[in-house]
């Protein structure tokens, strides 16, 4: 006979306001096997769980039903306290009374029979339940990091320390991302490629790091602690083993190309280094721009190479790989603002650029060596317009969300323009000023002291007169509509995620909210994890933040990947299927059916009536199987049942419902 | 070819709109087109009524469109003038929201009123229609020879978006695509949908001279020899306070200003006279006849020279 122990709890009023639990209580007193009923203000707190501990103890239970919230919450909650006692953790069923019941009624009436309905049936179900115990899987203890800009690079750097080996790949030809783009970095306007380039070098050199670039992704298969990837490595058409990164190849080559990380200000080759610091250090081709491919002429790179590296016939290789887990750092991308703000040219003006086209300008090591320049004629502007929240805080016509890091470095660079050009005037163009880091607003009222010149309100219209470009804008705070002359402007566009997000998304089961940005499993307090378990997030591919937070929360991935493998084994679920020999007839259809491959169908040798048979019987492999169930209702013969949830129990369901 | 029209002329072309009117008939009547005038059509209220009252400003286009319905089934409305085009369309739309609407609006105009056609503007009609396109072509017998103008769309042949739902709002080139046609040179300027003031010219004359003066100074410093419009009031405020602007502000503007109607007219083979061009306040009679002129061999002024362009008379 069951002593089955019914608990109810009011999570405060959010299931105390739509269901009388004393009335709840009351009646789970009647329902077949039940002994002892209690009620508690938060089951899942410390003196809840001591509730139930004690309960056992004294009166001798054996199975437990909580009425709570959902099992997604506090199922594993509950197991964890049973381990403590003498009852199996398995011996459990959760009636979910609050996101099933009390937050989905408004009438107490209704809400009430309904949660009484649903202990009801908790309380039959559990009767039928029987102890389950979780095996070991075994666990690849190698990290996949996809995407190497700083927030993969951290990752990288993190497990890598911590003694296990990482695959770091990265669809550009190398790694870096956005920050090395950067000239300087708020608020301490350190110099973004000093402080980025060791952490380059670092995981290039690293040995526990295995860099991939010119690489993605292109079909996964697993779960986690046993991910099975397949890395497309493009071909780069230079043997990087031969390769010296000497760069006369990029001398002689005499395809010019558009310079995608300068951002269209100059021109690099078809065969290139993307900038001088690169890791790794080697040149790529770039087939559809280079005359070899599209017209089979030249080849002069390979005739000039002294070590015999280019090799126009290099394919594409797809390497089968191994992880435990997986890092996502895919970073972001800027929105495509010409498309959607006619008002400020369209894109059709060149003195009126993004802020990364700005950094590029401001860069030391970039195609103007530092000096800030007017893209149209390469004078020095006198005077620049920097408008904020182009594309974020849009509803209308951009993206409603803010994206975190512009401020701060709208006000650097208003600071590197005042600073860098004698005499010169800055106007920023601003809804607010957000600053919330350590040193950002006494970084910003810096670049007031500057000299810099803050009007609050929006830009209307930029248009080219007499040379210069007139903004026109409103003071909000003076109410008059302002016009400034503009030699340059400058955009602090709205941070998208990066298209090869919505990719890697699919492939890893890992959904993105309503602008692409992939979704972590809870906002507050599961940041770095996601909903598939050994997938994790780092960076802005979850959405726009700054270096510091990146580099925080690629640690703190790091940190999830390194504490799973730390395990010696995986707990495997025990919620699988299970065969019933004597009914199997060895069709096979399970088979098919099973979307995780976890059904084979083994030869045995069995005896029947005294007499050696060979039968066909379904195996399941426990480490694969999920507990999904469909084999379980694919079969004929009801031989394939699953544990926890196995026909019997859920009939008893039915009827204590029904009946 | 979608040949026939219901016209809706508007007050302007009975008076200071007369040369949009004559140029439009001379327009229709070459490439063949019929538009049919509604019977008994009222004002559309315009700007006016609309500030006053809303369901008076919904009531009058609708009158004139449920008239419309009756008389002509079957054909879409056009309106050249773009207030009453935005006026009418509006309503339209107002009526094809919901059961409700088109209740109270027939409730107002005591007839019934289904917003089956569509309402349109002029140059809606030339430029998504192929065949009336092709038409045009077929029929031109003169060239601007690259006459420099300004497309000028103003407020309401593009907005609001969601319901005219034609051209970019931004950078608008309908207009343009219809004077290079016929052999124009289109600047790129940067005022092409700004307002020209409206009735602010009568209620506000100051803030609306400033507002004229804008529009005309960037056409001129982006080369336009002359400025081209498509809607009586932007025309009439443009080219009758050009000189009021100069003598206020000390500029020395002379930049004719037409209707794309009375340029394509002049290549379709009539005389400025024929389509009253000589109503202009600004003397444009004999520079259009010049333009209509074989150029003699000359070198191209291009288009960014920084020297100063003044057009003479």
């Amino acid at each position: 006979m069951s002593r089955t122990g019914v608990f109810v709890c009011h999570c405060g009023t959010n299931i105390a306001a739509t269901v009388d639990v004393d009335k709840v209580a009351e009646a789970a007193k009647d329902f077949p096997g039940v002994v002892f009923v209690e009620q508690n203000k938060y089951m899942c707190s410390e003196p809840g769980q001591q509730a139930v501990k004690q309960a056992i103890e004294e009166h001798g239970l054996d199975r437990i039903v909580i009425a709570s919230c959902s099992p997604r919450m506090h199922e594993l909650t509950f197991r964890k306290m049973l381990t403590d006692t003498s009852v199996n953790p398995y011996m459990l069923e959760i009636a979910n009374i609050r996101e099933q019941c009390s937050w989905v009624h408004k009438d107490k009436g209704e809400g009430t029979d309904k949660a009484i309905d649903l202990a009801r049936m908790a309380a039959a179900k559990v009767d039928r339940n029987t102890p389950l115990y979780t095996s070991e899987i075994p666990l690849t203890k190698r990290a996949l990091v996809i995407g190497a800009g700083i927030a993969g690079i951290q990752a990288a750097l993190d497990i890598a320390d911590a003694g296990y080996p990482v695959t770091l790949v990265e669809k550009e030809p190398s790694i870096g991302g956005r920050m090395i783009m950067l000239d300087k970095t708020f608020p301490t306007m350190d110099c973004s490629a000093c402080i980025c380039s060791p952490k380059m070098n670092e995981a290039g050199a690293h040995p526990n790091i295995e860099l991939r670039t010119v690489s993605e992704v292109e079909e996964v298969t697993g779960y986690i602690g046993n991910f099975t990837v397949t890395i497309r490595q493009k071909a780069k058409y230079i043997d990087y083993d031969k390769c010296t990164g000497c760069g006369l190849c990029e001398v002689k080559c005499p395809s010019k190309v558009t310079s995608e990380f300068d951002r269209g200000l100059t021109q690099r080759r078809a065969v290139y280094k993307p900038f001088p610091q690169a890791v790794p250090s080697k040149p790529v081709i770039d087939a559809t721009n280079c005359r070899k491919f599209t017209e089979d002429r030249c080849g002069v790179c390979q005739k000039i190479c002294t070590v015999d590296a280019i090799d126009f016939e290099e394919q594409d290789k797809l390497v089968k790989q191994e992880f435990g887990a997986v890092v996502v750092a895919t970073g972001y991308d800027l929105i495509d603002w010409g498309k959607l703000y006619g008002e400020y040219g369209g894109g059709a003006y060149p003195d009126v650029i993004d802020a990364l086209t700005f950094e590029r300008l401001v860069n030391a090591s970039g195609p103007t060596e530092g000096h800030i320049v007017r893209p149209s004629d390469g004078k020095e502007p006198k005077s620049c317009v920097m408008i904020k929240c182009v594309g974020s805080r849009d509803p209308h016509k951009g993206k409603a969300y803010c994206s975190r890091a512009c401020c701060m470095y709208g006000a650097k660079h208003a600071h590197q323009f005042l600073e860098k050009i004698e005499g010169s005037e800055c106007y920023v163009f601003y809804m607010d000023v957000r600053t919330p880091g350590k040193g950002y607003d006494e970084f910003y009222m810096k670049t007031l002291e500057d000299g810099a010149t803050y009007i609050r309100g929006r830009v209307a219209k930029i248009y080219p007169e007499n040379g210069h470009y007139v903004c026109v804008g409103e003071d909000t705070l003076s109410g008059k509509i302002v016009k400034v002359n503009a030699d340059l402007v400058v955009l602090d566009t709205a941070m998208v995620p990066q298209e090869s997000a919505g990719e890697i998304g699919r492939l890893f089961g890992v959904s993105r909210d309503q602008d692409g940005w992939l979704n972590e499993a809870h906002p507050k307090l599961r940041p770095v994890e996601t909903n598939t378990a050994g997938v994790y997030l780092a960076g802005t591919a979850q959405g726009p933040k700054d270096i510091p937070d990146s580099v925080a929360q690629a640690s703190a991935a790091a940190s999830k990947v390194i504490g799973l493998f730390n395990h010696k084994a995986l707990e495997s679920n025990p919620m699988i299927s299970f065969v019933n020999e004597v009914n199997c007839r060895g069709c096979g259809d399970c088979v098919g059916v099973c979307p995780y491959g976890a059904i084979t169908l083994e030869t045995v040798e069995r005896r029947e009536n005294s007499v050696k048979v060979m039968r066909d019987i379904a195996n399941i492999n426990s480490g694969l199987c999920q507990g999904c169930g469909a084999c379980t209702s694919a079969c004929y013969s009801s031989a394939l049942d699953l544990k926890g949830f196995t026909n019997e129990q859920i009939l008893q369901e039915v009827d204590a419902l029904c009946l | 070819m979608t040949k026939e029209f219901a016209y809706y002329p508007g007050c302007a072309s009975c008076s200071t709109g007369l040369a949009y009117e004559m140029s439009t008939r001379y327009l229709v009547k070459a490439i063949g087109l019929k538009f049919r005038r509604i019977p008994d059509w009222n004002c559309c209220g315009a700007s006016s009524a609309h500030l006053v009252n809303r369901d008076l400003s919904l009531a009058l286009p609708a009158r004139s469109l449920a008239i419309s319905e009756e008389t002509f089934p079957g054909l879409d409305v056009v309106a050249p003038c773009a207030a009453c085009f935005g006026r009418l369309n509006h309503a339209q739309h107002y009526v094809r929201k919901s059961a409700e609407n088109r209740a109270h609006i027939e409730s107002l105009i005591d007839r019934e009123y289904r917003a089956d056609a569509n309402v349109l503007s002029l140059l809606q009609v030339i430029v998504q229609n192929e065949d009336i396109k092709e038409a045009l072509e077929a029929k031109l017998t003169k060239s601007l020879h690259g006459l420099k103008v300004a497309c000028y769309y103003g407020c309401m042949l593009i907005r609001p978006v969601e319901e005219v739902n034609f051209d970019d709002a931004e950078n608008p080139q309908s207009m343009d695509e219809v004077m290079r046609l016929v052999g124009a040179d289109t600047v790129d300027w940067a005022f092409k949908t700004e307002c020209c003031g409206a009735s602010l010219q009568v209620t506000e004359p100051a803030a609306g001279k400033t507002m004229v003066e804008k529009i005309l100074h960037n056409a001129y410093i982006n080369g336009a020899e002359a400025i081209v419009t498509a809607c009586p009031l932007c025309q009439l405020n443009l080219d009758m306070r050009e000189r009021e602007v100069n003598r206020l502000v000390g500029t020395n503007y002379d930049i004719p200003v037409f209707y794309f109607t009375e340029l394509v007219s002049l290549c379709l083979g009539a005389k400025p006279t024929d389509v009253g061009i000589d109503k202009h306040y600004v003397a444009a009679v004999s520079r259009s006849a010049r333009a209509l002129e074989e150029p003699a061999a000359e070198p191209d002024v291009a288009p960014d020279d920084e020297t100063e362009k003044v057009v003479t008379s």
